[in-house]
């Protein structure tokens, strides 16, 4: 690759450095995903090899029809490989397990169920005994904010308030790996900034590794160990870089040197060719009226 | 708001109000076309025959004819007969309709052996309750299946929808060969015309649970019979409660062919019975009868849904149940000779 690394503060590089050293959690392997759609065949992931460490948080960013759903969700056992493969823990994947957690970006609570119920779902699953599964789930959800809420059910909460329980919901069933696919996607960009935070938050107490899909940069940028950029047409790796903003962050960071600096990196890959100049739009209203007011 | 407005809700206050238009506008027709001399009336109620010898008080004739005897009455310097419009018997005036209904319970049966219009209506619903439930024990289990497992529904549904299309009044003769002349094989005649398309609107329903529920428990670590009892059946469960309620309409249709095989009995057979002494009004009234019961039972089941499914919201659909109770007054108008155009 091209693109220079961005430079990092010798603090951030000791990180990264212990980082590394941590096992792998997560590999990917020569994976490559290809599906049959009404334009013939698609190829949404082609020889991604990837290795993730123990509790990083890596985020997944790239334009729309880049795969980076279908990676979260081939990690996740919903969608069968074309070849290569997934080790989780040095296991492969063949099937959904409670291993790895899923938050969805549509709301996927059971309406018919309680909160604390939705919670313990994963823990009734593993055959867990009713009264310290259900103290868990209130646990959990405490944790995310929501205790007094444990006998509501999902109709009466808001958008924010649902991905909090899923994200309970996730960490009750006890998983090595949390996959989110643009779980903040739906949200007000004021839910999704509070949202941010408290995922940090969650992340810090919990023993988890994080794989965050996202189609924001900034978002990346804020919660990201590492960003994997992925190119479409065929889905591939253009960069998996590591992000020089120190921890903790938070929203105060966004006008850091480093926090620009990733930013113009990220939109240099996302968007590599400048926009056409308005004056050779054959459309001729629009020159006339930058003429006009400038 | 206006009260028109497009794909809008009218304010709660109007909502009632619609409802009653709903009933009270079919009725004004009813009752304009009744009472109203110059609408319709086709015919001529003769009150006076004159000097027509072949007339008599109370007979109705064609508008036309009663014109050309009167006619033929005057130019003959004889005494014409007189009579008033009147429509044909077979549309009573609401009155007359009214006093049947009130009427029916309180009249004993022309014939000895012939039954009291409740009891007809007990032996109808008894025909409806067990063909139903017996459809509903099967059929609701396998299109639960199909609807889950694909293989299993391809192995199943194109054999349910071969049967699907055979008129159920079809299999009459057959049914009182195997059951017998009284009740089971109206039952099973029941069963037959509901059990087929409750399999497959089931499994129908049941596929369309959203995919990302399914998926969300996999990665919660649900198995196969978890996903089938923890997530498709509660998740589907509010939209087969309104399919079943839907489906009783279906099954008043093959009601009605079901209770002339074998022994005649039931609210059909009082019907046939009353329009064969042309008492057209009872007929109305047995028929008003059914779709009472049908509006009563989809709202029951309705307002018990609503309870149900709180946590679906569904609100309870007046447009629907009058759907329903049209759905249920016509099936009682086919007549038993002709196979259901349905199914």
């Amino acid at each position: 690759m091209s693109h220079p690394p961005l430079a990092q503060s010798p603090a951030v590089a000791a990180r990264f450095a212990a980082l590394h050293a941590r096992p792998i959690i997560l590999e990917a392997e020569h994976l490559t995903c290809e599906f049959d759609s009404e334009r013939g065949r698609v190829t949404a992931l082609r020889d991604i090899n990837v290795r993730i460490h123990r509790r990083e948080i890596v985020c997944v960013i790239g334009p729309s029809g880049c795969g980076k759903s279908t990676f979260a969700r081939v990690i996740a056992g919903l969608q069968p490989v074309s070849a290569g493969r997934i080790l989780v823990d040095g296991k492969p994947v063949t099937a959904p397990g409670p291993d790895r957690g899923m938050v969805f970006q549509g709301y996927t609570l059971f309406p018919w169920l309680t909160l604390a119920q939705n919670v313990r779902f994963g823990l009734d699953m593993q055959g867990r005994a009713q009264s310290p599964a259900d103290a868990e789930a209130r646990q959990w959800l405490d944790l995310v904010g929501l205790g007094k809420f444990a006998d509501s059910f999902p109709h009466q909460l808001s958008g924010g308030m649902k991905q909090r329980v899923a994200i309970a919901r996730a960490l009750a069933a006890g998983p090595k790996i949390l996959l989110m696919d643009e779980p903040f996607g739906a949200l007000d960009p004021n839910t999704r900034a509070q949202m941010q935070t408290h995922l940090m938050e969650i992340w810090r107490n919990v023993d988890i590794t994080i794989v965050f899909i996202t189609h924001d940069m900034d978002e990346a940028i804020l919660l990201a160990d590492r960003i994997l950029v992925l190119k479409a047409h065929p889905g591939e790796v253009i960069d998996f870089l590591e992000v020089p903003v120190p921890r903790p962050r938070s929203l105060a960071q966004f006008n850091t040197p480093e926090f620009q600096a990733t930013r113009r990196h990220l939109d240099a890959l996302i968007h590599p060719t400048p926009r056409t100049p308005s004056e050779h739009l054959p459309i001729t209203r629009l020159t006339q009226v930058g003429d006009d007011v400038e | 708001m206006p009260l028109l407005s497009v794909r809008r809700e009218p304010p709660a206050r109007y909502r009632w109000l619609l409802w009653v238009v709903a009933f009270a506008l079919p009725l004004v027709v009813w009752s304009a076309v009744s009472y109203v001399p110059w609408l319709w009336h086709p015919q001529v109620l003769v009150t006076d025959p004159g000097s027509v010898s072949w007339i008599q008080p109370g007979l109705r004739l064609e508008r036309a004819d009663f014109s050309e005897q009167v006619a033929q009455a005057t130019a003959a310097n004889l005494v014409p007969p007189r009579g008033e419009p009147a429509n044909p018997l077979y549309l009573p005036p609401p009155h007359a309709v009214g006093r049947a209904l009130y009427g029916a319970f309180t009249t004993a049966p022309r014939l000895k052996g012939d039954k009291w219009l409740h009891e007809s209506l007990v032996m109808s619903i008894k025909t409806i309750f067990y063909g139903f439930l017996l459809s509903s024990v099967f059929a609701l289990p396998l299109g639960i299946i199909c609807g889950s497992y694909p293989a299993l529904s391809r192995m199943t549904e194109p054999f349910v929808d071969f049967v699907r299309y055979m008129p159920a009044p079809a299999f009459g003769a057959l049914m009182v060969a195997i059951f017998g002349i009284h009740l089971e094989p109206k039952v099973a005649i029941v069963f037959l015309g509901t059990f087929f398309t409750q399999v497959l609107v089931t499994a129908g329903t049941v596929r369309r649970v959203d995919p990302a529920l399914i998926e969300a428990a996999q990665t919660l670590g649900a198995k196969r019979g978890h996903l089938v009892r923890r997530v498709i059946l509660p998740a589907s469960l509010p939209d087969l409660y309104n399919d079943t309620r839907i489906l009783i309409g279906c099954a008043w249709t093959y009601l009605v062919v079901a209770e002339v095989v074998g022994v005649s009995s039931g609210i059909t057979f009082f019907i046939n019975q009353q329009a064969k002494y042309r008492n057209f009004d009872n007929v109305y009234a047995a028929i008003l009868i059914i779709g009472f019961i049908g509006l009563a039972t989809d709202q029951l089941l309705s307002f018990i849904g609503a309870r149900l499914f709180g946590w679906k919201l569904t609100r309870r659909s007046r447009l629907r149940a009058l759907l329903g109770w049209l759905f249920s007054a016509r099936n009682v108008l086919y007549s038993p000779g002709k196979p259901s155009a349905k199914s």
